[in-house]
């Protein structure tokens, strides 16, 4: 078990948004990750990279309790949201889902016209202004708009495989959170897809605190300004892997110059 | 909602509680209620229904029940067991008939077939029989043996009924037999036929013995529909108060006579009734326990 | 040999009602007298009974089904108990339809009467009340029926609910929907294809349904509009005539049951396009 580098952020200026403190996430008994700690900056691209099976979507879904939809699923440890205890009892999941959004990994716009999939996010979390800006001004950020203005009663499935995907950061945008999750968002898409999702994101960060998880290190590269290094090492006495934190820290830093053996090893591509 | 476009850390931690009160949580809460409500209310009538077939057949269990003929109207004492024997003989012939027409017939759809034109006719076809009432089906036996007095003879007979029977049986047998037979996968229909057996060697050495446990819930599970419907039989195998007599004769069985005594305003018949109940459910509970418990095999 | 049976009954049936339907043609269909010692047959209080019974029964029926189908599918309660839940839902579809004709007898009808007084004695005004109840009738037939189509609806919504792929549902929680929000919004909607096919199969059965509804309605066929007179429905009508008709009878009952086959295989086609058209892509 190798130590973790150290959690505070490289650059004192950079507020905290999200801070997660010593978590282990089991399934049932299985442990999938442990010992955590990560302090994610407010408006920046933190990207969570590493082999499979290591944790980093766990962590992720964490974030926003979507592990709760999992049954079996438990959290040891902390993680706060400015300040406040994710998973204190009385919290209520929907709240934080309302904060913090999610883009997956398989588009899945909901079976309804392109613009109900965008206002019923934006109604229920009890937007009362006028809808039809709000469509075109979310379908705008997500680059997405020109493919979409003369089709908006059309069924979300009726686009591409990118475009949905752009449709659903489109919808997590209209919801106004703070954070938003990508859990592998281009992992399904060709490459001008992914190329213009990229560009987005870019956009986004002026705006917003984005996590992502992505198996592409190039891509990683290209748009995060933090990276987080998960690895797994197999279960003493049993069958199965359980992931760790490796290294955590300004990506130039964890590509050009690791300071653990094992981040060396993994950008350079000797496992992976 | 703050709505804005620069992000700014909050000046106090956000409140991330439950909020009782809200609208659209007590809602939900209402709606799980409901959801409850309407659960129980389901199950209400099963337990009702059994709980008093329990209480008022089971009183009546002796050793007369299955050996006895059932009285006269207005008679006391007396027994069921013309009609037991009756329901045996009749859900027999009913599966002598359905099965291997169904199996065959299923088969027939999974591994012969062109998947277009006669088969789709016959997919069609089976979905269809399915939803015929039973009464109808009653009607059309009775319009095809009965009336034209097609078997040497014989009108009203233990044929007759079980052949209604096995209308009702053939769509759930075909059915099961099709999906089981696709569930088994190619591969080792390729391997059998690799290695030289023929068509008809594959099928009934290879795949039909992999599919063997969802044809047999299948069939188990028709036996059970079978044994207890009542309309086909009321106007092909009739009733008869007496010992079978050969299946060429109107013949008693368990469901008509429920139906015949509970109409009757005698308490004698009314008990029988209720004692007969019993004892039909409870063979067919057990048939369809059989059948959860073969299913089991299925999943490995 | 499936196709030789499936065509062998329809021309059985249609052939059998040939003679009274050239003798009544359509006038059949919305006379109610039917008297067979006076040989005269009207089949309308039969059709009506058919209907109405069917169509109620699955009001009622349908919220039912669909509301327990949501309860066992989301996990507002330990999966131990949904399981039992299910298992007895389809217990409840094995019992024979007698048995439950005999439970309605005897536990069921006693047990509504005084409900069913009430209506009388406060509503007797509206026309659906408008008979005093007497016993058997149009009211515990259609409760009988509900007890027997629930599974049917519960079943098959269950399963269509189960069927609705997990993505959907992530993406329902991922803006922030409460779990009754993500039902009604977006996981009930997706899957309401199978569960009007579902709905629509147990319509048929119900139609068809014979033994319980022959027991309990009272076989009159005396057309009134109460619900809480007897009535009748074909199949009753049929299972009660059919074993002593002599000729003319015969051919008019024949003629009804045409009616039903060709009623109830309108709903099994209907019921096939609608779920064609329902059918969300997602």
């Amino acid at each position: 078990m190798t130590t973790t580098s150290s959690p505070e952020l490289p650059d004192p200026n950079l507020d905290t948004c999200i801070s997660i403190q010593n978590t282990t996430i089991s399934y049932g008994d299985f442990e999938a990750v442990k010992n955590v700690y990560c302090d994610i900056p407010r408006g920046q691209v933190t990207a969570f990279i590493g082999p499979s099976g290591c944790g980093k979507s766990t962590i992720l879904r964490a974030l926003n309790r979507m592990n709760d939809l999992i049954e079996g699923c438990s959290l040891k440890g902390r993680i706060l949201f400015d300040g406040a205890d994710l998973y204190a009892p009385e919290v209520d999941p929907v709240e934080v889902r309302r904060r913090i959004g999610m883009v997956f990994q398989q588009p899945n716009p909901f079976p309804k016209s392109i613009y109900e999939n965008i206002a019923f996010g934006a109604r229920i979390n009890g937007y009362s202004g006028d809808m039809d800006e709000l469509v075109e001004r979310s379908l705008r950020q997500a680059a997405v708009w020109d493919e979409c203005k003369d089709k908006l009663k059309e069924s979300g499935n009726s686009l591409s495989g990118g475009q949905q995907q752009r449709l659903c950061i489109a919808r997590t945008i209209a919801i106004q959170p703070e954070v938003i999750l990508m859990d592998e968002p281009c992992s399904a898409l060709d490459p001008i897809s992914t190329l213009k999702i990229e560009e987005t994101m870019h956009e986004l960060k002026k705006s917003f605190t984005i996590v992502i998880v992505t198996h592409n290190m190039q891509q990683a590269v290209r748009v995060s300004d933090m990276t987080a290094f998960f690895n797994a090492e197999a279960v003493e006495g049993g069958s199965g892997k359980v992931g760790y934190l490796v290294e955590f820290n300004d990506t130039d830093n964890i590509f050009n110059a690791p300071s653990q053996q094992e981040t060396e090893d993994y950008v350079s591509g000797r496992f992976g | 909602m703050i709505y804005s476009s620069v992000p700014k850390s909050p000046e106090r931690i956000p409140d991330l509680s439950y909020k009782h009160w809200c609208t659209r949580n007590i809602g939900s809460r209402i709606l799980s209620v409901l959801a409850g409500f309407f659960a129980f209310l389901c199950i209400l009538p099963l337990i009702a229904v059994l709980v008093y077939i329990l209480i008022k057949g089971f009183s009546s269990i002796n050793l007369d029940l299955f050996t006895q003929l059932p009285p006269p109207p207005g008679g006391v004492g007396g027994g069921i067991g013309n009609a037991m024997l009756g329901s045996i003989i009749v859900t027999t012939i009913a599966s002598l008939i359905a099965i291997p027409i169904g199996v065959g017939a299923g088969i027939y759809l999974a591994e012969f077939s062109t998947g277009r034109g006669f088969s789709q006719f016959i997919r069609f076809g089976t979905n269809v029989l399915a939803g015929v009432p039973s009464i109808i089906a009653g009607v059309f036996i009775y319009g095809v043996i009965v009336s034209t007095r097609i078997l040497f003879g014989h009108t009203f007979s233990a044929i007759a009924g079980g052949a209604a029977l096995s209308v009702l049986m053939l769509p759930t047998v075909v059915k099961t037999t099709d999906e089981g037979l696709k569930l088994v996968s190619n591969d080792l229909r390729r391997a059998a036929l690799g290695v030289g057996a023929s068509r008809f060697v594959t099928v009934s050495q290879i795949t039909l013995p992999k599919a063997f446990t969802p044809i047999a819930t299948g069939v188990v599970l028709s036996i059970a529909r079978a044994a207890g419907e009542t309309a086909p039989l009321i106007f092909t195998a009739l009733f008869s108060p007496f010992w079978p007599n050969g299946i060429f004769d109107p013949i008693a069985t368990l469901s008509v006579l429920i139906y015949n005594f509970s109409t009757q305003p005698y308490d004698v018949q009314n008990q029988l009734a209720w004692a007969a109940s019993f004892v039909l459910v409870v063979f067919i509970l057990v048939l369809n326990l059989l059948a959860r418990w073969l299913g089991r095999f299925a999943s490995k | 040999m499936v196709a030789l049976v499936l065509i062998s009954i329809l021309v059985v049936v249609f052939w059998g009602s040939l003679e009274s339907m050239g003798r009544y043609g359509l006038k059949f269909l919305i006379t109610s007298n039917w008297n067979p010692v006076d040989d005269e047959y009207g089949a309308f209080t039969a059709i009506y009974g058919t209907l109405v019974t069917s169509l109620l029964a699955l009001v009622i029926a349908v919220p039912l089904g669909v509301g327990t189908a949501i309860f066992i599918t989301e996990n507002i309660i330990p999966e131990k108990i949904r399981n039992v839940i299910g298992l007895m839902v389809e217990l409840l579809a094995a019992i024979p339809s007698v048995v439950l004709g005999l439970w309605a007898i005897f536990i069921l009808e006693p047990f509504i009467k005084p409900f069913l007084m009430f209506l009388y004695d406060d509503f007797g005004w509206i026309p659906f009340f408008s008979t005093e109840p007497l016993g058997p009738g149009i009211a515990p037939a259609i409760l009988i029926l509900v007890v027997m189509i629930l599974p049917i609806i519960t079943a098959i919504s269950r399963d269509s609910l189960n069927q609705v792929p997990m993505k959907l549902r992530q993406a329902a929680y991922g803006v922030g929907t409460t779990r009754w929000g993500a039902i009604l919004n977006v996981i009930l909607p997706a899957a309401i294809s199978g569960i009007v096919g579902g709905v629509m199969l147990a319509l048929g059965r119900a139609m068809g349904e014979t033994m319980a509804v022959t027991m309990i309605i009272g076989n009159s066929n005396v057309f009134s509009w109460s619900l809480l007179a007897p009535g009748n429905t074909i199949s009753a009508m049929l299972a009660n005539q059919f074993g002593e008709a002599d000729v003319g009878q015969l051919s008019s009952l024949m003629y009804a049951a045409f009616v039903l086959m060709v009623l109830t295989l309108l709903v099994n086609v209907f019921a096939q396009w609608l779920v064609k058209r329902l059918s969300l892509k997602y």
